[in-house]
Protein backbone atom coordinates (compact mmCIF):
# COMPACT_ATOMS: atom_id res chain seq x y z
CA UNK A 1 0.00 0.00 0.00
CA UNK A 2 2.55 2.24 0.95
CA UNK A 3 4.73 1.48 -2.36
CA UNK A 4 1.25 2.50 -4.09
CA UNK A 5 0.90 5.93 -2.61
CA UNK A 6 4.74 6.73 -3.26
CA UNK A 7 3.75 6.56 -6.93
CA UNK A 8 1.36 9.32 -6.96
CA UNK A 9 2.27 12.52 -7.34
CA UNK A 10 -0.71 14.72 -8.10
CA UNK A 11 -4.07 15.59 -6.43
CA UNK A 12 -7.00 16.59 -9.19
CA UNK A 13 -10.37 16.42 -9.32
CA UNK A 14 -11.63 13.93 -12.39
CA UNK A 15 -12.08 16.63 -14.47
CA UNK A 16 -8.08 18.50 -14.35
CA UNK A 17 -7.26 14.48 -14.51
CA UNK A 18 -9.31 14.49 -18.19
CA UNK A 19 -7.95 17.77 -19.47
CA UNK A 20 -4.32 16.58 -18.19
CA UNK A 21 -4.63 13.53 -20.50
CA UNK A 22 -5.73 15.30 -23.26
CA UNK A 23 -2.34 17.47 -22.38
CA UNK A 24 -0.75 14.70 -22.69
CA UNK A 25 -1.73 12.87 -25.34
CA UNK A 26 -0.72 15.86 -26.82
CA UNK A 27 -3.81 17.28 -28.61
CA UNK A 28 -3.30 19.76 -30.92
CA UNK A 29 -7.30 20.80 -31.41
CA UNK A 30 -10.12 21.53 -28.98
CA UNK A 31 -13.22 23.25 -29.60
CA UNK A 32 -16.41 22.82 -26.79
CA UNK A 33 -19.48 23.91 -25.66
CA UNK A 34 -19.57 24.26 -21.54
CA UNK A 35 -21.95 22.41 -19.78
CA UNK A 36 -22.00 21.55 -16.00
CA UNK A 37 -20.43 19.45 -14.77
CA UNK A 38 -18.10 19.35 -18.09
CA UNK A 39 -16.88 23.10 -17.62
CA UNK A 40 -13.96 22.78 -15.84
CA UNK A 41 -12.58 20.25 -18.42
CA UNK A 42 -12.31 22.75 -21.44
CA UNK A 43 -11.87 25.85 -18.56
CA UNK A 44 -8.72 23.39 -17.80
CA UNK A 45 -7.47 23.08 -21.14
CA UNK A 46 -8.31 26.56 -22.08
CA UNK A 47 -5.81 28.22 -19.33
CA UNK A 48 -3.07 25.57 -20.44
CA UNK A 49 -3.07 26.93 -23.54
CA UNK A 50 -2.97 30.44 -22.49
CA UNK A 51 -0.33 29.98 -20.14
CA UNK A 52 1.58 28.56 -23.62
CA UNK A 53 1.58 24.58 -21.68
CA UNK A 54 -0.34 23.22 -24.38
CA UNK A 55 0.38 23.54 -28.04
CA UNK A 56 -3.09 23.56 -29.09
CA UNK A 57 -5.64 25.72 -31.39
CA UNK A 58 -9.09 26.23 -28.87
CA UNK A 59 -12.00 27.24 -30.59
CA UNK A 60 -15.20 28.31 -29.10
CA UNK A 61 -18.75 27.71 -30.59
CA UNK A 62 -22.20 28.65 -30.28
CA UNK A 63 -23.28 24.91 -29.68
CA UNK A 64 -22.26 20.95 -28.85
CA UNK A 65 -23.28 20.04 -32.24
CA UNK A 66 -20.92 22.55 -34.13
CA UNK A 67 -18.52 21.62 -31.38
CA UNK A 68 -18.79 18.55 -32.93
CA UNK A 69 -18.46 19.79 -36.39
CA UNK A 70 -15.32 21.78 -35.70
CA UNK A 71 -13.46 18.98 -34.02
CA UNK A 72 -14.58 16.49 -37.37
CA UNK A 73 -13.40 19.33 -39.49
CA UNK A 74 -9.88 19.22 -37.67
CA UNK A 75 -9.39 15.64 -37.19
CA UNK A 76 -10.20 15.01 -40.89
CA UNK A 77 -6.80 17.23 -41.62
CA UNK A 78 -4.89 14.70 -39.95
CA UNK A 79 -4.70 16.58 -36.52
CA UNK A 80 -5.24 14.79 -33.18
CA UNK A 81 -8.62 16.38 -31.86
CA UNK A 82 -10.32 16.37 -28.45
CA UNK A 83 -13.68 17.60 -27.22
CA UNK A 84 -15.93 16.95 -23.99
CA UNK A 85 -19.50 17.55 -23.10
CA UNK A 86 -22.22 16.26 -20.63
CA UNK A 87 -25.87 15.23 -20.55
CA UNK A 88 -27.99 17.71 -23.12
CA UNK A 89 -25.05 18.79 -24.74
CA UNK A 90 -24.33 15.47 -25.73
CA UNK A 91 -28.06 14.73 -27.05
CA UNK A 92 -27.18 17.76 -29.25
CA UNK A 93 -24.11 16.14 -30.53
CA UNK A 94 -26.19 13.25 -31.32
CA UNK A 95 -26.07 13.56 -35.56
CA UNK A 96 -22.60 14.63 -35.82
CA UNK A 97 -21.50 12.02 -33.16
CA UNK A 98 -22.98 9.32 -36.08
CA UNK A 99 -21.05 11.64 -38.85
CA UNK A 100 -17.37 11.32 -37.23
CA UNK A 101 -17.57 7.81 -37.03
CA UNK A 102 -19.72 7.08 -40.15
CA UNK A 103 -16.29 9.26 -41.90
CA UNK A 104 -14.19 6.91 -39.82
CA UNK A 105 -12.13 9.84 -37.55
CA UNK A 106 -10.46 8.66 -34.41
CA UNK A 107 -11.41 11.01 -32.35
CA UNK A 108 -11.93 11.01 -28.65
CA UNK A 109 -13.84 13.14 -26.50
CA UNK A 110 -14.45 13.11 -22.37
CA UNK A 111 -17.84 12.80 -21.46
CA UNK A 112 -19.51 13.47 -17.80
CA UNK A 113 -22.35 11.58 -16.96
CA UNK A 114 -25.22 13.77 -16.14
CA UNK A 115 -29.55 13.07 -16.18
CA UNK A 116 -31.52 13.99 -19.18
CA UNK A 117 -34.43 16.23 -18.52
CA UNK A 118 -37.31 17.12 -16.95
CA UNK A 119 -36.92 17.74 -14.28
CA UNK A 120 -33.97 19.68 -14.43
CA UNK A 121 -31.17 17.66 -12.72
CA UNK A 122 -27.29 18.13 -12.78
CA UNK A 123 -26.49 15.07 -11.25
CA UNK A 124 -24.92 11.23 -12.02
CA UNK A 125 -27.22 9.15 -14.46
CA UNK A 126 -25.90 7.54 -17.54
CA UNK A 127 -28.80 8.09 -19.24
CA UNK A 128 -26.84 10.94 -21.95
CA UNK A 129 -24.66 8.16 -23.01
CA UNK A 130 -26.81 5.29 -23.16
CA UNK A 131 -28.98 6.97 -25.84
CA UNK A 132 -25.53 7.04 -28.06
CA UNK A 133 -24.91 3.83 -27.85
CA UNK A 134 -25.81 3.06 -31.29
CA UNK A 135 -23.62 6.01 -32.74
CA UNK A 136 -20.71 3.56 -33.57
CA UNK A 137 -18.24 5.57 -30.79
CA UNK A 138 -16.73 3.29 -28.46
CA UNK A 139 -17.76 4.12 -24.72
CA UNK A 140 -15.50 3.42 -21.65
CA UNK A 141 -17.17 4.24 -18.39
CA UNK A 142 -14.33 5.04 -15.74
CA UNK A 143 -14.24 4.21 -11.87
CA UNK A 144 -11.49 6.43 -10.68
CA UNK A 145 -9.55 9.77 -11.55
CA UNK A 146 -6.55 7.86 -12.66
CA UNK A 147 -8.21 5.79 -14.90
CA UNK A 148 -10.12 9.02 -16.26
CA UNK A 149 -6.83 10.08 -17.15
CA UNK A 150 -5.25 6.56 -18.52
CA UNK A 151 -8.21 6.64 -20.53
CA UNK A 152 -7.84 9.17 -23.00
CA UNK A 153 -4.26 8.20 -23.29
CA UNK A 154 -5.56 4.20 -24.20
CA UNK A 155 -8.43 5.87 -26.19
CA UNK A 156 -6.52 7.73 -28.52
CA UNK A 157 -4.05 4.47 -29.32
CA UNK A 158 -7.09 1.81 -29.74
CA UNK A 159 -9.21 4.82 -31.83
CA UNK A 160 -6.04 5.28 -33.96
CA UNK A 161 -5.38 1.78 -34.42
CA UNK A 162 -5.51 1.03 -38.27
CA UNK A 163 -7.94 -1.33 -37.55
CA UNK A 164 -10.36 0.68 -35.81
CA UNK A 165 -10.51 3.78 -36.69
CA UNK A 166 -13.35 4.60 -35.12
CA UNK A 167 -14.25 7.54 -31.72
CA UNK A 168 -14.01 7.08 -28.72
CA UNK A 169 -16.16 8.46 -25.64
CA UNK A 170 -15.04 8.16 -22.09
CA UNK A 171 -16.93 8.42 -19.24
CA UNK A 172 -16.78 9.98 -15.49
CA UNK A 173 -19.91 10.08 -13.30
CA UNK A 174 -20.74 13.69 -12.32
CA UNK A 175 -19.33 15.15 -9.49
CA UNK A 176 -18.41 11.88 -7.93
CA UNK A 177 -15.40 11.70 -10.23
CA UNK A 178 -15.47 15.03 -11.74
CA UNK A 179 -15.38 17.12 -8.90
CA UNK A 180 -13.71 15.15 -6.43
CA UNK A 181 -10.11 15.36 -5.96
CA UNK A 182 -8.03 12.32 -5.78
CA UNK A 183 -4.43 11.33 -5.71
CA UNK A 184 -3.15 10.43 -9.42
CA UNK A 185 -0.19 9.32 -10.91
CA UNK A 186 0.59 11.62 -13.46
CA UNK A 187 3.20 9.82 -16.19
CA UNK A 188 5.73 11.43 -17.57
CA UNK A 189 5.82 12.87 -21.31
CA UNK A 190 8.26 11.06 -22.35
CA UNK A 191 6.77 7.93 -21.40
CA UNK A 192 3.17 8.80 -22.96
CA UNK A 193 4.90 9.96 -26.24
CA UNK A 194 6.84 6.52 -26.64
CA UNK A 195 3.34 4.79 -25.75
CA UNK A 196 0.76 7.26 -28.53
CA UNK A 197 3.06 8.02 -31.44
CA UNK A 198 1.66 10.84 -33.33
CA UNK A 199 -1.58 10.60 -35.48
CA UNK A 200 -1.02 9.24 -39.21
CA UNK A 201 -4.15 9.88 -40.89
CA UNK A 202 -4.00 7.83 -44.50
CA UNK A 203 -7.40 9.85 -45.67
CA UNK A 204 -6.62 12.90 -44.34
CA UNK A 205 -7.86 16.22 -46.38
CA UNK A 206 -4.55 17.06 -48.38
CA UNK A 207 -4.77 19.62 -51.30
CA UNK A 208 -2.64 17.33 -53.14
CA UNK A 209 -5.00 14.51 -53.63
CA UNK A 210 -8.37 15.65 -53.73
CA UNK A 211 -10.96 13.38 -52.52
CA UNK A 212 -14.27 13.65 -51.65
CA UNK A 213 -15.87 13.83 -48.42
CA UNK A 214 -19.17 13.49 -47.41
CA UNK A 215 -20.55 12.70 -50.76
CA UNK A 216 -23.61 10.17 -51.35
CA UNK A 217 -23.97 6.71 -52.01
CA UNK A 218 -27.12 4.80 -53.99
CA UNK A 219 -28.52 2.20 -52.52
CA UNK A 220 -26.21 -0.30 -54.53
CA UNK A 221 -23.70 1.77 -53.70
CA UNK A 222 -21.09 0.94 -50.72
CA UNK A 223 -23.35 2.27 -48.36
CA UNK A 224 -24.14 -1.40 -46.48
CA UNK A 225 -21.01 -2.62 -46.82
CA UNK A 226 -19.29 0.79 -45.12
CA UNK A 227 -22.10 0.24 -42.50
CA UNK A 228 -20.71 -3.79 -41.67
CA UNK A 229 -16.83 -2.61 -42.02
CA UNK A 230 -17.90 0.07 -39.10
CA UNK A 231 -19.65 -2.92 -36.71
CA UNK A 232 -16.76 -5.21 -38.23
CA UNK A 233 -14.19 -3.00 -36.87
CA UNK A 234 -15.79 -2.53 -33.35
CA UNK A 235 -15.29 -6.68 -33.55
CA UNK A 236 -11.60 -5.56 -34.13
CA UNK A 237 -11.45 -3.28 -31.71
CA UNK A 238 -11.71 -5.69 -28.84
CA UNK A 239 -7.98 -7.45 -29.60
CA UNK A 240 -6.94 -3.45 -30.06
CA UNK A 241 -8.40 -3.15 -26.54
CA UNK A 242 -6.77 -6.01 -25.21
CA UNK A 243 -3.08 -5.69 -26.36
CA UNK A 244 -3.23 -1.44 -25.67
CA UNK A 245 -4.62 -2.04 -22.25
CA UNK A 246 -1.53 -4.86 -21.79
CA UNK A 247 0.86 -2.96 -23.43
CA UNK A 248 -0.56 0.43 -20.79
CA UNK A 249 0.07 -2.18 -17.92
CA UNK A 250 3.65 -2.66 -18.92
CA UNK A 251 4.38 0.54 -19.64
CA UNK A 252 2.77 2.24 -16.78
CA UNK A 253 2.45 -0.03 -13.79
CA UNK A 254 -2.02 -0.01 -13.99
CA UNK A 255 -3.47 -2.68 -15.38
CA UNK A 256 -7.27 -1.97 -16.38
CA UNK A 257 -7.10 -5.76 -17.72
CA UNK A 258 -9.39 -5.03 -20.63
CA UNK A 259 -13.44 -5.14 -21.78
CA UNK A 260 -13.98 -5.60 -17.97
CA UNK A 261 -12.98 -5.58 -14.44
CA UNK A 262 -13.41 -9.09 -12.25
CA UNK A 263 -13.66 -8.46 -8.52
CA UNK A 264 -13.54 -11.60 -6.39
CA UNK A 265 -15.58 -13.55 -9.07
CA UNK A 266 -13.62 -16.26 -9.39
CA UNK A 267 -16.35 -18.62 -6.91
CA UNK A 268 -19.06 -16.69 -6.35
CA UNK A 269 -22.16 -17.30 -6.04
CA UNK A 270 -24.08 -14.27 -7.05
CA UNK A 271 -22.30 -11.61 -9.10
CA UNK A 272 -22.97 -7.94 -9.46
CA UNK A 273 -22.64 -6.10 -13.19
CA UNK A 274 -21.89 -2.53 -12.68
CA UNK A 275 -20.13 0.55 -14.18
CA UNK A 276 -18.57 3.85 -13.05
CA UNK A 277 -18.26 4.78 -9.57
CA UNK A 278 -21.30 2.45 -8.33
CA UNK A 279 -18.51 -0.46 -9.11
CA UNK A 280 -16.82 1.51 -6.30
CA UNK A 281 -19.69 1.14 -3.99
CA UNK A 282 -20.39 -2.86 -4.68
CA UNK A 283 -16.89 -3.56 -4.34
CA UNK A 284 -16.60 -2.45 -0.88
CA UNK A 285 -20.26 -4.31 0.18
CA UNK A 286 -18.64 -7.33 -1.53
CA UNK A 287 -15.41 -7.22 0.74
CA UNK A 288 -17.67 -6.83 3.90
CA UNK A 289 -20.07 -9.69 3.03
CA UNK A 290 -17.13 -11.84 1.97
CA UNK A 291 -16.15 -11.45 5.87
CA UNK A 292 -19.21 -12.53 6.79
CA UNK A 293 -18.90 -15.73 4.39
CA UNK A 294 -21.15 -14.92 1.64
CA UNK A 295 -19.50 -15.75 -1.90
CA UNK A 296 -20.33 -12.69 -4.13
CA UNK A 297 -18.41 -10.89 -6.73
CA UNK A 298 -18.65 -8.12 -9.12
CA UNK A 299 -18.16 -7.36 -12.92
CA UNK A 300 -17.38 -3.84 -13.59
CA UNK A 301 -18.01 -2.94 -17.67
CA UNK A 302 -15.50 -0.87 -18.21
CA UNK A 303 -16.18 -0.55 -22.30
CA UNK A 304 -19.98 -1.01 -23.22
CA UNK A 305 -19.60 -0.56 -27.06
CA UNK A 306 -18.01 -3.04 -28.41
CA UNK A 307 -19.98 -5.11 -25.70
CA UNK A 308 -18.02 -7.57 -23.78
CA UNK A 309 -20.28 -10.20 -24.36
CA UNK A 310 -17.56 -13.23 -24.34
CA UNK A 311 -15.90 -11.98 -20.89
CA UNK A 312 -19.65 -11.48 -18.97
CA UNK A 313 -20.37 -15.07 -20.57
CA UNK A 314 -17.40 -16.50 -19.20
CA UNK A 315 -17.59 -14.77 -15.62
CA UNK A 316 -21.07 -15.31 -14.82
CA UNK A 317 -20.96 -19.29 -15.83
CA UNK A 318 -21.97 -21.26 -12.95
CA UNK A 319 -23.61 -18.32 -10.45
CA UNK A 320 -26.84 -18.80 -8.76
CA UNK A 321 -27.55 -15.71 -9.85
CA UNK A 322 -26.30 -12.49 -11.82
CA UNK A 323 -27.74 -9.22 -10.87
CA UNK A 324 -27.05 -5.71 -13.40
CA UNK A 325 -27.19 -2.28 -12.30
CA UNK A 326 -28.68 0.17 -14.20
CA UNK A 327 -28.45 4.16 -13.90
CA UNK A 328 -30.05 4.66 -16.80
CA UNK A 329 -33.43 3.06 -17.94
CA UNK A 330 -34.93 2.15 -21.46
CA UNK A 331 -38.28 3.17 -21.06
CA UNK A 332 -41.33 0.20 -22.15
CA UNK A 333 -38.24 -2.23 -22.10
CA UNK A 334 -35.58 -2.06 -19.22
CA UNK A 335 -32.31 -1.27 -17.74
CA UNK A 336 -29.87 -1.24 -20.96
CA UNK A 337 -26.95 -2.89 -19.47
CA UNK A 338 -29.72 -5.92 -18.49
CA UNK A 339 -30.80 -5.95 -21.99
CA UNK A 340 -27.16 -6.19 -23.45
CA UNK A 341 -26.21 -8.60 -20.91
CA UNK A 342 -29.53 -10.88 -21.43
CA UNK A 343 -28.63 -11.08 -25.26
CA UNK A 344 -25.26 -11.81 -24.75
CA UNK A 345 -26.52 -14.93 -22.54
CA UNK A 346 -29.21 -16.15 -24.96
CA UNK A 347 -28.49 -19.56 -25.83
CA UNK A 348 -26.41 -20.48 -23.05
CA UNK A 349 -27.14 -21.99 -19.74
CA UNK A 350 -27.06 -18.90 -17.86
CA UNK A 351 -27.86 -17.97 -14.17
CA UNK A 352 -30.83 -16.23 -13.25
CA UNK A 353 -31.04 -12.60 -14.87
CA UNK A 354 -31.87 -9.49 -12.08
CA UNK A 355 -32.07 -6.07 -13.33
CA UNK A 356 -31.72 -3.27 -10.50
CA UNK A 357 -32.55 0.28 -12.11
CA UNK A 358 -30.73 2.58 -9.39
CA UNK A 359 -29.19 5.95 -8.95
CA UNK A 360 -31.20 7.86 -11.48
CA UNK A 361 -30.68 11.83 -11.36
CA UNK A 362 -27.83 10.87 -8.63
CA UNK A 363 -30.06 9.41 -6.25
CA UNK A 364 -27.13 7.95 -4.02
CA UNK A 365 -26.71 4.51 -4.02
CA UNK A 366 -25.89 3.20 -0.84
CA UNK A 367 -24.23 0.13 0.98
CA UNK A 368 -27.82 -0.75 1.93
CA UNK A 369 -29.31 -0.52 -1.63
CA UNK A 370 -26.03 -3.10 -2.54
CA UNK A 371 -27.44 -5.37 0.15
CA UNK A 372 -31.10 -5.34 -1.05
CA UNK A 373 -30.29 -6.47 -4.33
CA UNK A 374 -28.07 -9.32 -2.88
CA UNK A 375 -30.75 -10.39 -0.66
CA UNK A 376 -33.46 -9.54 -4.22
CA UNK A 377 -31.41 -12.21 -5.91
CA UNK A 378 -30.78 -15.04 -3.29
CA UNK A 379 -34.49 -14.96 -2.45
CA UNK A 380 -36.82 -13.46 -5.32
CA UNK A 381 -38.05 -14.36 -8.82
CA UNK A 382 -35.96 -13.12 -11.52
CA UNK A 383 -36.97 -10.10 -13.10
CA UNK A 384 -36.09 -5.73 -13.26
CA UNK A 385 -36.67 -4.11 -9.70
CA UNK A 386 -36.30 -0.45 -9.08
CA UNK A 387 -34.24 -0.14 -6.26
CA UNK A 388 -34.81 2.79 -3.17
CA UNK A 389 -37.79 3.86 -4.78
CA UNK A 390 -39.98 5.91 -3.16
CA UNK A 391 -44.04 4.41 -2.98
CA UNK A 392 -47.02 7.09 -3.47
CA UNK A 393 -45.11 9.64 -4.78
CA UNK B 1 -2.76 -5.39 -44.06
CA UNK B 2 -6.25 -5.57 -43.05
CA UNK B 3 -7.42 -1.92 -42.81
CA UNK B 4 -10.77 0.04 -42.88
CA UNK B 5 -13.38 0.83 -45.25
CA UNK B 6 -13.66 5.00 -45.11
CA UNK B 7 -16.15 6.67 -47.15
CA UNK B 8 -14.24 9.25 -49.40
CA UNK B 9 -14.83 9.12 -53.00
CA UNK B 10 -12.02 9.32 -55.47
CA UNK B 11 -14.07 10.43 -58.17
CA UNK B 12 -15.37 13.67 -58.72
CA UNK B 13 -18.71 14.24 -57.92
CA UNK B 14 -18.97 15.15 -61.53
CA UNK B 15 -19.38 11.76 -62.62
CA UNK B 16 -22.77 11.64 -60.71
CA UNK B 17 -25.34 12.23 -63.43
CA UNK B 18 -28.61 13.14 -62.79
CA UNK B 19 -30.47 12.78 -65.83
CA UNK B 20 -32.34 9.70 -64.54
CA UNK B 21 -33.82 11.65 -61.73
CA UNK B 22 -35.92 14.26 -64.32
CA UNK B 23 -39.60 13.65 -65.06
CA UNK B 24 -39.45 16.90 -66.85
CA UNK B 25 -36.99 18.39 -68.78
CA UNK B 26 -36.00 22.22 -69.22
CA UNK B 27 -36.25 24.16 -72.51
CA UNK B 28 -34.31 27.03 -73.49
CA UNK B 29 -36.11 29.69 -76.09
CA UNK B 30 -33.34 31.59 -76.95
CA UNK B 31 -35.30 33.83 -79.18
CA UNK B 32 -36.97 35.41 -76.15
CA UNK B 33 -33.92 34.98 -73.49
CA UNK B 34 -32.03 38.30 -72.41
CA UNK B 35 -29.28 36.80 -70.98
CA UNK B 36 -29.58 37.82 -67.58
CA UNK B 37 -28.39 34.76 -66.22
CA UNK B 38 -30.88 34.78 -63.41
CA UNK B 39 -31.23 30.85 -64.28
CA UNK B 40 -27.91 30.61 -63.72
CA UNK B 41 -27.65 31.87 -60.39
CA UNK B 42 -30.26 30.15 -59.05
CA UNK B 43 -29.75 26.56 -60.47
CA UNK B 44 -29.42 24.36 -57.47
CA UNK B 45 -27.21 22.02 -59.18
CA UNK B 46 -24.34 24.08 -61.28
CA UNK B 47 -26.51 22.37 -64.40
CA UNK B 48 -26.31 26.02 -66.62
CA UNK B 49 -23.10 27.28 -68.13
CA UNK B 50 -22.09 30.19 -69.91
CA UNK B 51 -21.73 29.22 -73.65
CA UNK B 52 -20.03 31.84 -75.79
CA UNK B 53 -20.32 29.50 -79.01
CA UNK B 54 -22.65 31.36 -80.83
CA UNK B 55 -25.15 29.74 -82.54
CA UNK B 56 -28.35 30.66 -80.29
CA UNK B 57 -30.98 32.73 -81.33
CA UNK B 58 -31.74 36.17 -79.69
CA UNK B 59 -34.41 38.44 -79.26
CA UNK B 60 -32.50 41.47 -81.04
CA UNK B 61 -28.51 42.19 -82.31
CA UNK B 62 -27.25 43.81 -79.21
CA UNK B 63 -27.68 40.73 -76.70
CA UNK B 64 -26.53 38.25 -79.78
CA UNK B 65 -22.55 39.39 -78.61
CA UNK B 66 -23.28 38.39 -74.94
CA UNK B 67 -22.56 34.96 -73.86
CA UNK B 68 -25.79 32.40 -73.69
CA UNK B 69 -26.76 30.23 -70.83
CA UNK B 70 -26.55 26.22 -71.77
CA UNK B 71 -28.36 23.29 -69.79
CA UNK B 72 -26.11 20.42 -68.73
CA UNK B 73 -28.38 17.23 -69.14
CA UNK B 74 -26.30 15.08 -67.68
CA UNK B 75 -26.86 17.03 -64.61
CA UNK B 76 -30.03 19.26 -64.51
CA UNK B 77 -32.13 16.79 -61.80
CA UNK B 78 -35.51 18.57 -63.63
CA UNK B 79 -35.89 20.87 -60.45
CA UNK B 80 -37.93 23.31 -62.31
CA UNK B 81 -36.44 26.46 -60.56
CA UNK B 82 -34.85 28.20 -63.25
CA UNK B 83 -38.49 28.07 -65.54
CA UNK B 84 -39.57 29.53 -62.36
CA UNK B 85 -37.06 32.13 -61.85
CA UNK B 86 -36.41 33.01 -65.62
CA UNK B 87 -38.04 36.86 -65.78
CA UNK B 88 -39.33 36.33 -69.37
CA UNK B 89 -40.70 32.92 -69.54
CA UNK B 90 -38.15 31.52 -72.02
CA UNK B 91 -38.15 28.32 -70.01
CA UNK B 92 -40.63 25.77 -70.01
CA UNK B 93 -40.52 22.87 -68.56
CA UNK B 94 -41.42 19.48 -71.13
CA UNK B 95 -42.27 16.07 -69.91
CA UNK B 96 -39.73 13.54 -70.69
CA UNK B 97 -39.34 9.49 -70.90
CA UNK B 98 -42.58 7.56 -70.21
CA UNK B 99 -45.41 7.26 -72.73
S1 LIG C 1 -34.37 22.32 -63.97
FE1 LIG C 1 -33.31 22.71 -62.02
S2 LIG C 1 -31.42 21.53 -62.22
FE2 LIG C 1 -32.24 21.71 -64.28
S3 LIG C 1 -31.24 23.49 -65.12
FE3 LIG C 1 -33.19 24.19 -64.26
S4 LIG C 1 -32.66 24.83 -62.19
FE4 LIG C 1 -30.94 23.57 -62.90
S1 LIG D 1 -33.24 33.53 -66.78
FE1 LIG D 1 -34.40 33.33 -68.68
S2 LIG D 1 -33.93 35.22 -69.78
FE2 LIG D 1 -32.44 35.08 -68.15
S3 LIG D 1 -30.69 34.04 -69.12
FE3 LIG D 1 -31.94 32.42 -68.17
S4 LIG D 1 -33.31 31.76 -69.84
FE4 LIG D 1 -32.46 33.72 -70.44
Amino acid sequence: MIRTLQKYNAIMTGNEAVAMGAKLARVRFISAYPITPQTTIVEKLAEMIANRELDARYVEVESEHSAMAATMASELTGTRSYTATSSHGLLYMHEMLHWVAGQRLPVVMSVVNRAIGPPWNIWSDQTDTMNQKDTGWMQVYCESNQEALDTILMGYRIAEDRNVMLPLMTMEDAFVLSHTSEPVNVPEQKAVDDFLPELDLSYRIDVDRPMGYGSYSTPDGPFMELKKDMHDSMDRARKAIRSVTAEFATSFDRNYSGLIEEFLTEDADYVLIASGTLASTGKYVIQRLREKGYKVGLIRIRFFRPFPADEIRKAVKGTKGTGIIDRSISFGSGGNTFLEVSSSLYGTDNPPLYGFIAGLGGRDVKIEDFEEMFRIMEKKEPGQYWINIRRGD
Amino acid sequence: MKVVLVPVAEVSSRENRMDSWRTQKPAIDYSTCIRCMICWKFCPDNAIMYSDDGGYQFPNERLSKLEAPVIDYEHCKGCGICANECPEGSITMEMEGGE
